[in-house]
């Protein structure tokens, strides 16, 4: 059964992953770089960072929050 | 601005412009037919494989891999709102939809795949759940729950399916010039759905959405890459766009504020988790291996389509292309910038989007009205071979009841249709509250998930604030749809969140509840 330790880091990791899929700093931003704006890129790399983030969740993560379910 | 005009995922009605001339009518309905050719052969391959139960006709038996679950969600979550909806708010507002769309989407969707989809698969698997309803009705020890959780859901469903009927009617309609008319084509799309859903179940309807998928990713790409080779590049289109609107390329601004942002995306990918076609998915994967798969690919997925699709449509803006009579800009650049024959095919290919998002919504929609409505209430000692057969009746029903309502196409339920996304948003925080924490009581389900559309109803159904509208004698005066910038559909999840917690915390469970169905077997104390 995963720890209470591995539940938290989880839930925070998502919680970053959501709270940054928008660059929020970049507010008002109109730099544009290779031919898309800065924004944009971010948001791209953001997304592939995000499918990492996930694939590790799956094979490290997998199970947490599931009580009884992750014997 | 309110959450209606966008919709959602999936949503719509759109009408391509009458792009060409009659001589490529022939070619156009030559596509068209034979993509509902090659939909019915597999409808016919899969009822082969089929076994004669409910369980494998709604849920090829709990079977589907990687690829096949990743494309039949994605093809039945995206599809007519990426071709259209989508690059006409980049057009109209720039491209921070994009962003929206990626968090809505690509982040929170994956996260509440985890959370509500995984926890649902593994309770499915150990009792045999085909619909949410059921799941709840159990756990509660409560038909009326079981019940209430459908006729909500096909309150909003049955709309939303006439809306894709409206949609592919007008769309042949426009495509031929007016040769097939707006009643047959809606029809003709209709009775070849009816065919090939009531034959083949999800197994048929997941492979021709993997088909489905595959093309519409390919198309939008190749859509791309020529509109961008004939305007010299991605750094002149942009630089068009930067001259004509410099606004769009500056995060934010318009109607692009931080609240409207995450309301759409709070909004719609909580909305998209309940959604029937959407939900029942969390329960057909065929291995934990095939759940962790398509998490880890979900948001590179999103990634690949929406770039290319909304960037598009926010190019357009930046070349001058005019916004067509249809009201959609996608097939505008086509035309503009790419022969007719490809214009033809991407249009196609959006009409038969279109269809992988209804069949899978007939497919549901036909589950839970006889899983949650037939069995328990008309007919509890249906054999399985019945309960298979009025499933697939069920989808006959469905389907000509939408087709009839859309040749109508009254106000009201296209408001309903419409506003959708709100609608089973209402269900998901209820839901998750019931899926993780045992404590939660039958009362306290009732009072969330009826307190939460009463209160989405009332403010996205009546008229906007400061106004009213009269129905016979009766007054109806104006609610506020939004508030402080958030949406009814966010601020509505809220509500359905404190009442069933609050009244879970006042009330205590009924012997008939069993938490212990939820909160899994090592925790079981029955």
């Amino acid at each position: 059964m995963p720890s209470r330790t591995e539940s938290i880091v989880w839930g925070v990791v998502f919680v970053v992953l959501m709270a940054f899929a928008v660059p929020w700093f970049l507010w008002g931003s109109s730099n544009v770089v290779a031919g898309l704006p800065v924004w944009l890129w971010w948001h791209i790399g953001w997304m592939v960072v995000a499918s990492l983030a996930f694939a590790v969740f799956a094979r490290r993560g997998w199970g947490v929050w599931m009580g009884g379910w992750s014997a | 601005m309110t959450l209606s005009g966008f919709g959602g995922s999936g949503a719509g009605v759109f009408t391509p412009a009458p792009l060409q001339t009659a001589t490529d009518v022939p070619l156009q309905m030559g596509i068209i037919v034979v993509y509902l050719l090659i939909a019915l052969a597999v409808g016919v391959v899969a009822y082969r494989l089929t076994d004669r139960t409910a369980e494998d006709y709604y849920l090829a038996s709990r079977t589907l891999g990687t690829v096949v679950l990743l494309f039949t969600t994605f093809a039945t979550l995206l599809s007519a709102f990426t071709f259209f909806a989508g690059p006409n708010i980049a057009y109209a507002n720039g491209p921070e939809w994009i962003l929206v769309m990626g968090l809505m989407d690509g982040v929170i969707f994956g996260v509440l795949w985890y959370v509500i989809g995984y926890k649902q698969w593994l309770v499915g698997k150990a009792h045999g759940y085909v619909t949410l309803g059921e799941m709840l009705g159990d756990r509660f020890g409560s038909p009326a729950l079981r019940g209430t959780v459908a006729l909500v859901s096909l309150f909003w469903l049955f709309p939303y399916v006439m809306l894709q009927q409206v949609g592919a009617g007008g769309a042949l309609e426009a495509l031929t010039n007016g040769a097939v008319p707006y009643w047959a084509g809606a029809s003709l799309i209709t009775v070849f759905m009816i065919v090939y859903v009531v034959l083949s179940g999800m197994r048929g309807v997941a492979w021709t959405d993997t088909i489905q998928g595959l093309f519409m990713l390919t198309m939008v790409w190749a859509a791309t890459l020529w509109v961008l080779s004939q305007v010299g590049g991605i750094g002149a289109a942009t630089d068009a766009l930067a001259a004509s609107n410099p606004e769009f390329l500056s995060l934010g601004g318009g109607v692009y504020s931080v609240p409207w942002m995450l309301s759409q995306a709070i909004g719609i990918a909580f909305g998209v988790a309940m959604f029937p076609q959407v939900n029942q998915r969390f329960f057909v994967a065929g291995s934990e291996k095939v759940l962790k798969r398509t998490l880890a690919l979900w948001p590179v997925v999103v990634l690949l389509l929406f770039v290319p699709a909304f960037m598009l449509g926010a190019w357009a803006a930046g070349l001058g292309v005019p916004m067509p009579e249809s009201g959609n800009i996608l097939p505008g650049v086509l035309v503009e910038y790419t022969p007719t024959w490809f214009a033809a095919l991407v249009i196609a290919g959006a009409m038969a989007a279109m269809m992988s998002s209804s069949d899978s919504m007939l497919l549901s929609g036909s589950s839970y009205f006889t899983r949650d409505l037939y069995r328990p209430y008309l007919n509890a000692a249906a054999s399985e071979r019945r309960e298979d057969l009025i499933a697939r009746a069920g989808v006959a029903v469905f389907a000509t009841l939408s087709l009839v309502a859309s040749l109508f196409n009254p106000p009201s339920l296209f408001t309903i249709g419409d506003t959708a996304f709100g609608g089973f948003a209402q269900l998901a925080l209820p839901v998750i509250v019931a899926l993780y924490w045992p404590r939660t009581t039958r009362r306290g389900m009732f009072a969330g998930v009826l307190g939460s559309q009463l209160f989405y109803m009332v403010t996205t159904l009546t008229p906007a604030a400061g106004s009213s509208t009269t129905l016979g004698p009766l007054v109806i005066p104006g609610v506020p749809e939004t508030f402080a910038g958030w949406s009814s559909s966010v601020v509505g999840m809220l509500v359905g969140l404190l009442l069933t917690v609050g009244v879970s915390l006042l009330t205590a469970q009924a012997t008939a509840e069993r938490p212990a169905l939820l909160s899994g077997p090592s925790e079981a104390d029955d």
